[in-house]
């Protein structure tokens, strides 16, 4: 139920005065600390125009900010393909009728899901290099894809298996009455439905594969937010930089994020299981964020 | 083996862990406080408070951790000179919780209101049927509903927190992250058990919170 209807009634004349006397307070306050965030950022001088102008120039963006997010989303792309694929892989291990492979991908998805996105990416950065298999330049990338698919395709198998425990037990009954073994009506029956009711949650997750991807500044991977460090060094205008590229961080994960919410309605038609995407209230999609 | 056992001689690992431990513990608390007066901002029928809360959170939820903590040190400390300690290193920790806090406190508040959104608009009819205003109804009646309903997506932010406290190595802070970094360039030969010595050590501290909030939610859940 919508938190207001729940908390408030219809509000009559007294209570309208009065939510409007709030609202006016309300917007003084939000003005009031807008304008002192300004104000002490220009006596800083950090609203001077030598520290925005740069990014009014075509170099900024082809040389910095643009190879940047062309580099964020090479990893995120790629990572989102493979931790789907994971995910399908160990989300239909945790289905198994047999015991040891249920067993192992359960193991596997809660250890994967209980180590920070950070660690593993460091681990992998440093031991990949110290193996000596792969020319230097491309060890940041794998570590940072590799990472990403590892903990993300644990968040998805157990997106995979809340979406097949969550349709209703007469499509699994409908299979086995045709005749279907375990794996022909996970295959042909549940899994296609469980994906159509988890796409907006898939979809979700995307955000946070996007977002960790950041974390490769860590491991120096030249994604957005190193090269907007380094432009930001080169120009004095850290502050500046940073705001940049989190602003185009905001704008792609809002637009993937109301994509998302779009196609929970959508979707509903077509599968019998449940295409909430309310990914903060499941208790089985474990954590709402990383990094 | 010898040589593996030195290693922990030589580096604090407990006191690594120790600093992600209170850099969580810290954060939990602000965004606690910060995350809650956004969700009564969320839910207030006061629209430019709405406003506020919704800006807020799509804005922290959409941001890369990473961004906002190298903001804190970057920005913040090396362009503004904001400090918040004479001390360097109690600069970069309160730093990195403040980082922390800003960002769970989004997430906080949609953990909240999910809870808020558990309790059916019945129970808000049938308190005001039996005469009671406003605050007693949300006293008595919707409000310890609504707590029990966000325990479980609490607990949940709270996990994510605890993982998330890593990336305060962004921000300069020698946390957990961090020194197995400096372990394993000193010792490339031990690279996989230092590296399981440390996710056991998050697996040790991740899965129990999981255990005792599911547990407490279904304890506490309303039977509907």
């Amino acid at each position: 139920m919508s938190a207001q209807q729940v908390l408030f009634d219809a509000p009559g004349p007294k209570a309208k005065r009065n939510i409007f006397i709030g609202n006016i307070v309300g917007a003084l306050l939000i003005v009031g600390l807008l304008a002192w965030l300004i104000i002490t950022l220009a006596e800083r001088g950090q609203l001077e125009p030598a520290k925005w102008t740069p990014f009014l120039e075509g170099r900024t963006w082809e040389f910095f900010l643009l190879p940047g997010l062309l580099d964020t989303l090479r990893a995120a792309g790629v990572a989102i393909v493979t931790s789907v694929v994971l995910g399908l892989l160990l989300g239909i291990g945790r289905l198994s009728h047999f015991l040891p492979l249920r067993w192992l991908a359960g193991v596997i998805v809660e250890f994967l899901r209980a180590v920070p996105v950070l660690l593993m990416m460091i681990f992998l950065w440093l031991a990949i290099g110290a193996a000596g298999i792969m020319r230097p330049q491309d060890i940041p990338f794998i570590a940072v894809v590799t990472a990403l698919t590892l903990y993300n395709g644990s968040v998805i198998a157990e997106l995979v298996r809340s979406g097949v425990e969550g349709l209703p037990k007469g499509q699994r009954e409908a299979g086995m009455a045709i005749g279907m073994t375990r794996g022909q009506s996970l295959r042909s029956i549940e899994v296609p439905q469980a994906l159509t009711a988890m796409l907006p949650a898939l979809v979700s997750q995307f955000v946070v594969i996007l977002k960790d991807s950041a974390l490769g500044y860590i491991i120096t991977y030249t994604e957005l937010l190193q090269t907007a460090r380094r432009l930001g060094v080169g120009e004095g205008n850290l502050l500046q930089a940073l705001l940049i590229a989190a602003v185009i961080f905001i704008i792609i994960n809002f637009a993937l994020s109301s994509l998302a919410n779009r196609l929970s309605k959508l979707l509903s038609f077509r599968t019998t299981g449940k295409t909430k995407n309310d990914n903060v209230s499941n208790v089985v999609v474990a954590d709402p964020t990383n990094a | 083996m010898d040589g593996f056992l030195s290693l922990f001689e030589q580096y604090d690992v407990a006191g690594a862990f120790w600093i992600n431990i209170q850099l969580t513990f810290w954060a939990a608390i602000w965004s606690l406080l910060l995350g809650t007066l956004l969700a009564l901002f969320r839910i207030s029928p006061i629209a430019s408070l709405q406003w506020f809360g919704a800006s807020y959170v799509n804005i922290f939820r959409n941001t890369p951790l990473t961004i906002i903590i190298a903001f804190g040190v970057l920005a913040l400390f090396g362009q503004l000179f904001v400090s918040l300690s004479e001390d360097f290193d109690l600069n970069f920790f309160r730093l990195a919780v403040l980082g922390l806090s800003l960002y769970h406190a989004a997430f906080v508040c949609e953990a909240i209101r999910s809870g808020v959104n558990t309790v059916p608009l019945g129970q808000a009819e049938a308190a005001r049927a039996i005469g009671l205003s406003f605050l007693p109804a949300a006293r008595l009646v919707i409000l310890p509903q609504a707590f029990r309903g966000a325990i479980a997506p609490l607990g949940n932010v709270l996990i994510a927190l605890t993982k998330n406290s890593t990336v305060a190595a962004a921000g300069s802070v020698a946390e957990s992250a961090g020194l197995m970094k400096t372990m394993i360039e000193f010792r490339s030969d031990m690279v996989i058990p230092i590296f399981f010595t440390f996710a056991m050590g998050f697996v040790i501290i991740v899965i129990p919170i999981g255990l005792l909030t599911t547990w407490a939610s279904k304890k506490l859940a309303v039977a509907r």
